[in-house]
């Protein structure tokens, strides 16, 4: 089966790959870039645990060809934090235990730095909102929302008590 | 071993060439939103993917003759992101947000829940109730069709296999005109709609309609647009006694089937609720009061 | 020792994680995530057919696929007899368990196994999976536990003898088994009661739904070796369900535990691992395995799906003088539905004086059940709760009232055999009259829902090690997959017990073959029972310590006192001695008898029942049928909170698949008997916008038989909600919901026939 060439930045380094043109983008960040950190929970788009930001915009890379990769720029949960520094999202997470068997909290992270990203001071309904394409079933969201809200504040320089 | 091609074309003429000349299944693929989880499934098994996104002006929103044009595959994000576009149609703003999750959102585009062709899809609704008009190019040029005229049957369109959506036009808004869209879930976020609602209006200064256009989705094979229930508005201020003949009027409409989703007489009667509190909220918008979004 | 009324510098802080930093980074290592040389991938067949009988499988085209290196069926695993067992969180029976991960003369349910390949690529795998042939031969079959009860269903097992009837049944029957409780006269009681209250309930199978799918990798070498990574709940139950399953010594099983993705009981057996065991052997190369969604919801475990019948007598002041139940509890296609649990939990938190329980065991053609959290209870709770609600109602008694005054107390004989003891259910009981939930009037529409539940908890057989390494950091192990932070809950009990910070101490879990057998992470025994053994294993070092300061000191060890991590003297008679620290005593190990280890296996009794209840306050869209929780109280003896964080967390995530369970979450099946939403579209389980923040209260009385208190917290929250719901349903609209879920379209019928 012919394969196709594609490069792409992954991570802030630039990366190249042959893929299938079946194989979706979390198929080819898990098997064939080794990036294990996005997860398959249900390959459909309904779960988010595969959750990366493409261009600027968050997505479900199970819901992305590799092939449609060509030239993009792509962060995956293995990219949000500084070198050993931890991202304030992953910081709080970690501080409010807004995880349990942690197995969604890749997605999870990256779609909240997704949504403070492009929305500084989100009330808890819209994290609710913009969070409910990440499924997470041990939690029952409250220590996740907690850590997303002191996040928010965090990283607009607000003081928490 | 079967074998499945990938091409990405940078114009109109490249991508009707490739779909003309393929042999097999050829898949257009915009968002990939639904077309990915078809892939996955099974369900479908094209030779060839045209990636249409790099076709200039398939992304985007511009105004054009003092309307809209949105580009077939533009993500359901940007749309949501252009102040334009909220001001003039809120209704299809929120039906395109309703579309999966933010990350859905991400990807997912008008021309691929048209050409999807499922009756749930929760932004044709709200097309068709925009009148919005489709722009097909395919190999015997480019033609201009209302998008009730796509979808032909589930998972069918009217669409040859050579042609594909490059934007669509929504018209120029009258004054005191605005839309809504309300779909209901099991859920509030994530389902696919039960039934789903959209209504675009005008009115006079006095707030009878002048002009509706209500359509309803996941009620019949195909999203309907009623014009009875639209007979029932036009002329009238938005009275219990339009409410009521309304919420008939869409519950006649109704030819539902019983699914996992729903059952007839569930979606038939829901069919009846959300005309009633989507024509509240398009009337409410069209005489300038302020309201929420569906969520 | 005991440290309950001690002075705790780390039990119950709330420290950071140890798993937490690779897990929030993308490093974790779950089962799908590892990867071997030259691995190929495995798949498997699935049935199409809810039940079938199979007349042959021609497997030679797949074999001859180039890129397939192995097809293995039923014909390729031993034909074990049958066999009762207990090492998952339920009893087993091997041969059935042994059929379900490959089916051999029958197909049960659809997505029932029934072949496997391994693959050099997933495609050419499941290019080959379309080229068995399989010849069917479709049988009726049947879903529904009243259907399959009915004389003329059809019959899964030939040899299914109904059990717990005499005289024995001559006829088989998709009834395995017929459980009966009873405690004083039920039948006189009811004569006694002023008031009776009767009603009849179902459940809908709902699953577990941890985001992880099953996967495992698996080794099998030529000398008979075999190595496993793999998702489950536990190493040593994957490895003694393998071992079996192939007829294997567990020498030759080596299995480690990947990180878990989410289990609650649904992972406490195999349906992979053996499978690609058998891969490896016949291919000779490493087999990696991992379930689609569909598989999961298709072919792992939901729990049971029930029809009961509930009656309540009581005097008009309250007291409930007699009580029955009878629970019809499907198990899937096998035998074993928890109907055990479901008998002794709906009426465990009354003391009732005349009890009369009958539970079926009933299989019919879907998956086989699986344990999910406090399995049995949530579904009796269900019912039983409902009822109790209505009781006050036509009482004319508030609802805390009537639970206050027939709450079942310490000394209390439960109708199942044994004594409450230590229990705190009159504590939770008084923590829900003094919450401000409880007292904060309702808005207009509005309905406030209360609802109480009871689960064992277990203890069992655990094992953990200590070694303090020699800078004086530590070392804990243990051999508990650790699912929702007890790797934290573990370390913390070490560290308190040798008096150092919680971050000196590193928790692992490890492998089968690297510490004792350790019982599988379920019936919320692990921070109870492994807690017990690290506790122990601590203070064997503790003692060693001791030991080695006097003899470094050269006074005897019992004028050695251990505070604060390090050694003093006990007092100015033992002498003047500068105290010797974890660190300087490490450092010195070599000198005073070599490395500071201890580990510790035991069998843990005396685990401490869980109580608790839910206040939940709901609005009704009367159009739609909607259901929006607006508040959600869930209050809970825990024992003691050793990481209070991760025991709220506990309670908060057991609420939501409450949520989920009472509103939406359900199998759909169509007519062939195919289950019709197998994935996160339409199996709705609740999202982050469909609930609001849940306040976990922790009431605390402590359980002495564990060294810090601590009783199981993980089962219990998932009991009161769907009762807790349907109750506040009842108090916004006055409709009462008997059937589950209470989805939109039903609580609009129920709107609809109430005119």
């Amino acid at each position: 089966m012919a394969k196709t060439y594609v490069s792409a930045t992954i991570n802030g380094e630039s990366s190249e790959f042959l893929c299938e043109t079946q194989q979706t983008l979390l198929d080819v960040l898990r098997d064939v870039v080794g990036l294990t950190g996005s997860k398959e929970g249900c390959a459909s788009g309904d779960c988010g645990a595969c959750s990366v930001i493409l261009d600027g915009r968050l997505v479900c890379s199970c819901l992305v060809l590799g092939v449609e990769a060509e030239g993009t720029t792509i962060t995956t949960i293995e990219g949000i934090a500084q070198g050993d520094k931890l991202h304030p999202v992953q910081q709080k997470f970690l501080e409010h235990a807004a995880l349990q068997c942690g197995f969604c909290t890749p997605g999870l992270i990256v779609a909240t730095k997704a949504l403070l990203d492009e929305n500084p001071n989100p009330t808890e309904t819209e994290a609710r909102y913009w969070l409910a394409g990440n499924l997470c079933r041990c939690t029952g969201y409250d220590k996740v929302i907690r850590a997303v809200m002191d996040a928010a504040a965090e990283l607009r320089g607000e003081t928490v008590g | 071993m079967s074998s499945l091609s990938y091409a990405a074309p940078t114009s109109v003429d490249d991508a009707v060439k490739l779909l003309a000349g393929s042999s097999g299944l050829a898949k257009v693929l915009s968002g990939g939103t639904d077309l990915l989880v078809q892939l996955r499934s099974g369900r479908l098994k094209p030779d060839l993917i045209v990636d249409t996104k790099k076709i200039p002006g398939i992304i985007g929103i511009r105004e054009e003759n003092g309307g809209f044009v949105v580009g077939a595959a533009t993500p359901g994000a940007v749309v949501e992101a252009h102040a334009g576009m909220t001001a003039a149609w809120p209704g299809l703003v929120e039906a395109l947000d309703l579309i999966g999750s933010t990350q859905v959102q991400g990807r997912c585009s008008l021309a691929g829940n048209l050409c999807n062709a499922s009756p749930a899809a929760d932004s044709v609704p709200a097309l068709y109730a925009a009148g919005a008009i489709a722009v097909v190019v395919g190999g015997k040029g480019r033609r201009e069709v209302p998008v009730e005229q796509i979808p032909t049957g589930p998972g069918r369109t009217s669409l040859a296999k050579d042609e594909f959506i490059l934007e669509f036009k929504l018209p120029p808004r009258p004054a005191r005109s605005s839309d809504a869209y309300l779909r209901f879930i099991p859920r509030t976020e994530m389902d696919i709609a039960v039934v789903g609602c959209g209504i675009s209006v005008t009115l006079d200064e006095k707030g009878v309609c002048t002009a509706a256009r209500v359509s309803l989705g996941a009620v019949a094979p195909t999203v309907l647009l009623v014009q009875a229930a639209a007979d029932v508005l036009i002329g009238h201020t938005l009275d219990a006694d339009t409410l009521a003949k309304l919420d008939a009027a869409a519950q006649a409409a109704s030819k539902p089937i019983s699914d996992k989703r729903g059952t007839v007489e569930y979606r038939t009667k829901i069919a009846g609720v959300l005309a009633r509190r989507v024509a509240a909220i398009a009337f409410d918008r069209a005489q300038g009061i302020k309201n929420g979004k569906a969520h | 020792m005991n440290y309950v009324d001690s002075s705790l510098k780390v039990v119950g802080t709330r420290p950071i994680r140890p798993d937490g930093a690779d897990k929030v980074t993308g490093r974790a290592v779950f089962a799908a995530d590892t990867r071997a040389p030259g691995m190929l991938w495995g798949k498997i067949l699935r049935s199409p057919h809810a039940h079938a009988r199979i007349v042959s499988i021609d497997t030679s085209k797949a074999e001859a696929l180039p890129g397939v290196h192995g097809v293995v069926t039923a014909a390729d695993f031993p034909d074990i007899p049958s066999e009762e067992a207990f090492v998952g969180e339920g009893p087993m029976n091997f041969r059935d368990l042994a059929l379900n991960c490959m089916a051999r003369t029958k197909v049960l349910y659809e997505g029932h196994a029934l072949a496997a390949v391994a693959a050099s690529t997933q495609a050419i795998a499941d290019q080959a999976l379309a080229l068995i042939e399989v010849n069917y031969e479709v049988l009726p079959h049947v879903i529904e536990v009243e259907a399959a009860m009915a004389d003329d269903a059809p019959i899964l097992h030939d040899d299914m003898f109904t059990a717990g009837v005499t005289p024995k049944p001559t006829k088989p029957s998709n009834i395995a088994k017929v459980v009966t409780f009873k405690k004083g006269d039920a039948e006189a009681g009811f004569k006694e009661a002023e008031v009776i209250v009767e009603g009849t309930y179902t459940t809908q199978p709902v699953h577990q739904a941890y985001i992880e799918p099953h996967a495992c990798l698996a080794t099998y070498s030529p000398d008979g070796q075999i190595q496993i990574h793999s998702s489950s709940q536990g190493h040593f139950m994957v490895r003694a369900y393998t071992a079996k399953l192939l007829g294997v010594n567990l020498s030759n099983i080596r299995v480690n535990p990947a990180e878990i993705g989410g289990g609650f009981g649904g992972k406490t057996l195999v349906y992979l691992e053996p499978v690609a065991v058998m891969l490896s052997k016949k291919s000779g190369r490493t087999v990696k395995m991992q379930m689609t969604r569909e598989d999961v919801f298709r072919a792992s475990g939901p729990t049971s799906g029930a029809w009961m019948s509930v009656k309540i007598g009581a005097k008009k002041d309250g007291t409930i003088v007699a009580a029955k139940q009878v629970l019809k509890y499907q198990a899937g296609a096998f035998a074993g539905s928890p109907i055990g649990p479901g008998c002794m939990c709906g009426f465990a938190m009354y003391d009732l004086p005349n009890v009369d329980v009958v539970g079926y065991d009933v299989v019919s053609n879907r998956p086989k059940v699986a344990a999910y959290r406090a399995p049995g209870a949530p579904i009796t709770s269900f019912a039983v709760e409902s009822l109790m609600d209505d009781l006050a109602t036509k009482l004319g008694i508030d609802p805390l009232t009537l639970r206050v005054k027939n709450a079942a107390k310490n000394g209390t004989k439960t109708h199942y055999g044994p004594t409450h003891q230590n229990i705190g259910f009159t504590a939770v009981l008084d923590a829900v009259k003094a919450h401000p939930h409880w007292k904060t009037p309702l808005k207009e529409g509005q309905g406030r829902g209360l609802a109480t539940g009871f689960w064992f908890n277990i203890g069992g057989e655990s094992s953990a090690s200590v070694h303090v390494n020699e800078d004086g950091s530590v070392t804990a192990a243990t051999g508990s997959p650790d699912i929702g932070g007890s790797r934290a809950s573990i370390g913390m009990m070490v560290a308190e017990v040798l008096g150092v910070p919680a971050t000196t101490v590193r928790t692992i879990v490890a492998d089968t073959a690297s510490i004792g057998f350790t019982h599988v992470t379920g019936g919320s025994r692990v921070t109870f029972a492994t807690g017990m053994a690290a506790t122990q294993a601590a203070e064997k070092v503790v003692e060693d310590l001791k030991r080695r300061a006097a003899q470094t000191w050269d006074i005897p060890v019992e004028a050695v006192e251990w505070k604060d991590g390090a050694a003093y003297p006990a007092g100015s008679n033992a002498g003047a001695f500068e105290p010797l620290d974890l660190a300087t005593l490490a450092l010195k190990a070599a000198r005073t008898g070599g490395p500071l280890i201890a580990e510790v296996s035991l069998n843990a009794q005396g685990a401490g029942p869980g109580f608790g209840a839910h206040i939940c306050d709901v609005t009704v869209d009367k159009e739609t049928g909607h259901v929006t929780i607006d508040r959600y109280t869930a209050i809970q003896d825990v024992g003691k909170a050793i990481h209070p964080s991760y025991v709220e967390g506990q309670i908060q995530g057991g609420a939501a698949q409450g949520i989920g369970w009472a509103l939406n979450e359900e199998y759909i099946y169509n007519a062939k008997g195919q289950m019709e939403n197998p994935g996160f579209l339409d199996y709705r389980v609740p999202v982050a916008s469909d609930v609001p923040m849940i306040e976990a209260v922790l009431v605390e009385v402590p359980n002495p038989r564990h060294p810090f208190g601590a009783r199981g917290v993980g089962e219990v929250p998932i009991i009161p909600p769907m009762a807790a719901i349907a109750n506040a349903i009842r108090g916004a609209t006055g409709l009462r919901m008997v059937d589950l879920p209470m989805s939109p379209p039903k609580v609009r019928a129920a709107f609809d026939a109430a005119g």
